[in-house]
């Protein structure tokens, strides 16, 4: 029988099999960054360690940076001396770091990819559960505790139960303005947030192959917030063009042997999932959500849900503490919802892609009154290949903050919070209570519903601008 | 890591599905860079109203958790499992847990039991009416008891016997140096590299 792309690569990662035993999988890239290592670092010391393949590891700063000011020392005394904490301990066992300031520092899972770290087939891992992201070039990627970076630090290996697989098919077009986080957020409202648990999931059909490599990686980012550790695409002739002459990419004969290798990465036709979901890309409209986890989602042109509507009680529970959180109350339309904040940034969609459609929809606009913008780009580079195509600029004069890249109102580690009661349209992945500063609300919504949601200052698509203007015009 | 055979102790009944990590520790206390001193903030905002369940007298040492479906989902913060366990609590139970939460939990010796959502609605039931009840859970045996419970759990063989132990993974894994130094002297020479040697 043949075998799924996770099940390749997996079988191409097994170090050791024994009966009753989980597998012993092999590390290929293990990303490192200040918030999940300490502990880990630590345990090395303790027992006398060494990291055993500091070629195949690479840190960066990104969770605490601050988005302002980046040549000041940092003002939170603990942010500062947990990067610094990361800085002693690269030093120390010579792990090669990004530290703010470096041209290649960013959100890790951005780094990662666009160093040509991140290949087809390879094994990524990295203490965040968003290492998802990575399974966009058709490797296996997966977040891990603290514990487990200790061991891969110590081994370059990790002991993993077998996954079972799941594949989401999704054909046809995209309408205009749905995107891969549109997409992306369906699938997590149709399955839920725990629909992927125990699987891997690989992400089929034509409509995903018509995505770029940055939509790809906002789909594989969110497998995570439908419960899978890891997402996949098989990669194709647009992954290789994205890797093609990146600095880590192989080059010369590598690079043909390691292409001869990627396309021997898709998924068997007699090959069997264990589950299988279809989507039909048609259907699909710009998405965004209403609750406090990222399956609590629904079109934009619904309304709010009546809680009472979910005959399953903890859902219905899970239903009613939401809109009570957010604000909200059901059957209120979702367009009506008015914001105060809109951040576009993180590791789903702080790429130059969705900066691109960002800026696109906001030239010529301005951000509405009352509401406040800010763009942080998901790495340096991101952040100068956006000044070089002067939409730095753009965000500007349209009255957004431009900022310094890092993961900064995706989690609110640094400065950049909600206040309390505030609300958010958010391009980042997680919806949660407080997630993004106490008391913050946070929608979920694509870059170019972010942006069209800034200049109206309400829940909007990019297809709500053109009319507005029409009625200005009148 | 800490063996876990078995423990008896008082419960927490949490009726709440869907608990993310963000909500068992928030961010801002990931700035920490040590494993202990978590306790306070285990779920900080929810402790900020003096109803919610871990704030009444009556759960005061309680040890075991008792949780709605889909406990600890969200981010890879171990965290999470460290601040239940400052906290004093040594085991969770719930109908499902997310998986990396998991993973982390049986690394650290807090052992998490998956129970059918009725068991859980039983537990809930009992210690709601009698905070003074007794949950046993028992990892030899696999069963969790209570006053008119008496529950089978599952758990893989492989990671009860590490738990029963207290093994630590790492020194296990390096007993099979021979077989990691053997799969990378055949791994490809394109697989990229972060520094040259
Ligand atoms: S951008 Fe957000 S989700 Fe991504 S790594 Fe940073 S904090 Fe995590």
């Amino acid at each position: 029988m043949g075998r799924t792309l996770a099940e390749k690569v997996w079988d191409d990662h097994v170090v050791r099999r024994a009966e009753g035993e989980p597998d012993l999988l092999f590390i290929d890239l293990h990303l490192l960054h200040e918030v999940t290592s300490p502990q880990a670092f630590d345990g090395l010391r303790q027992n006398g360690r060494q990291v055993r393949r500091l070629d195949l590891t690479l840190a960066t700063e990104d969770h605490n940076t601050p988005t302002l000011d980046i040549d000041k020392p940092i003002a939170d005394p603990v942010s500062r001396a947990q990067l610094e904490t990361l800085r002693k301990n690269c030093a120390e066992f010579g792990v090669r770091l990004h530290p703010l300031g470096d041209v290649e520092q960013g959100v890790v899972h951005v780094v990662g990819p666009q160093l040509g770290l991140t290949q087809p087939g390879m094994t990524v891992v990295c203490g965040d559960s968003h290492t998802s992201t990575h399974g966009a070039f058709g490797g296996l990627a997966f977040g891990i505790g603290t514990s487990q970076v200790e061991h891969v630090l110590a081994t370059q290996t990790l002991p993993m139960a077998r996954p079972k697989t799941m594949a989401i098919t999704v054909d046809g077009e995209l309408p205009a303005d749905v995107t891969a986080k549109d997409l992306i957020l369906a699938v997590i409202a149709k399955i839920g947030t725990g629909g992927g648990q125990g699987y891997v999931l690989e992400y089929r059909g034509s409509a995903i192959e018509k995505l770029s490599m940055e939509g790809r990686m906002t789909i594989c980012n969110m497998s995570i917030e439908a419960g899978a550790r890891a997402g996949m695409i098989a990669p194709d002739e647009t992954t290789f063009a994205y890797l093609k002459g990146r600095p880590h990419a192989p080059e010369g004969e590598d690079w043909d042997a390691a292409v001869a290798y990627w396309k021997t990465l898709r998924t068997d036709e007699d090959a069997v999932f264990d589950a299988e979901v279809v989507i039909e890309a048609a259907e699909l409209a710009p998405f965004v959500t209403w609750g406090t986890n990222p399956g609590q989602g629904a079109p934009l042109s619904a309304n709010v849900p009546d809680p009472a509507s979910y005959e399953d009680p903890s859902e219905r529970l899970a239903a009613e503490k939401a809109l009570e959180y957010m604000g909200l109350t059901a059957g209120q339309p979702l367009r009506d919802i008015k914001v105060d904040t809109v951040f576009v940034g993180s590791c789903t969609n702080g790429r130059i892609e969705d900066l691109r459609n960002a800026a696109s929809l906001l030239e010529g606009r301005k951000v509405a009154d009352g509401v406040r913008m800010l763009v942080v780009p998901g790495s340096v580079r991101v952040a100068l290949q956006a000044v070089e195509e002067g939409l730095d600029k753009v965000f500007k004069e349209a009255g957004a903050e431009w900022r310094h890249a890092g993961c900064s109102m995706c989690l609110g580690m640094n400065p950049d919070q909600l206040a309390p009661g505030e609300r958010s349209a958010s391009t980042s992945n997680r919806n949660f209570e407080g997630r993004q500063g106490k008391g913050g609300r946070t929608h979920l919504v694509s870059p170019q519903v972010a942006a069209a949601t800034a200049v109206l200052g309400h829940l909007a698509s990019p297809a709500d601008l053109s009319d507005a203007v029409t009625t200005a015009g009148v | 890591m800490e063996a876990f055979t078995t423990h008896t102790g008082r419960a927490v009944p949490l009726r709440r599905s869907n608990v993310d990590t963000d909500q068992i520790i928030p961010a801002h206390w990931l700035k920490k860079v040590t494993r202990d001193g978590f306790e306070d903030g285990l779920f900080e905002a929810w402790r900020k109203d003096s109803e919610f369940v871990l704030n009444r007298p009556e759960r005061q040492g309680a040890t075991v958790l008792v949780a709605g479906p889909d406990f600890g989902t969200g981010s890879s913060r171990e965290h999470a499992v460290w601040a239940l366990q400052n906290y004093g609590f040594k085991t969770v139970i719930s109908s499902r847990f997310a998986d990396i939460f998991r993973g982390n939990s049986l690394k650290n010796g807090l052992l998490t039991v998956v129970l059918p959502q009725e068991t859980v609605d039983a537990l809930w039931e009992l210690t709601e009416a009698d905070p003074t009840a007794e949950v046993t859970v028992d990892l030899e045996a696999r069963k969790v008891l209570a006053a008119g419970i008496d529950a089978d759990f599952e758990l893989d063989e492989n990671a009860r016997w590490r738990l029963l132990n207290g093994l630590d993974d790492i020194s296990l894994t390096l007993q099979n140096e021979a077989d990691i130094a053997a799969y990378e002297t055949a791994r490809p020479s394109f697989k990229p590299r972060t520094i040259t040697a």
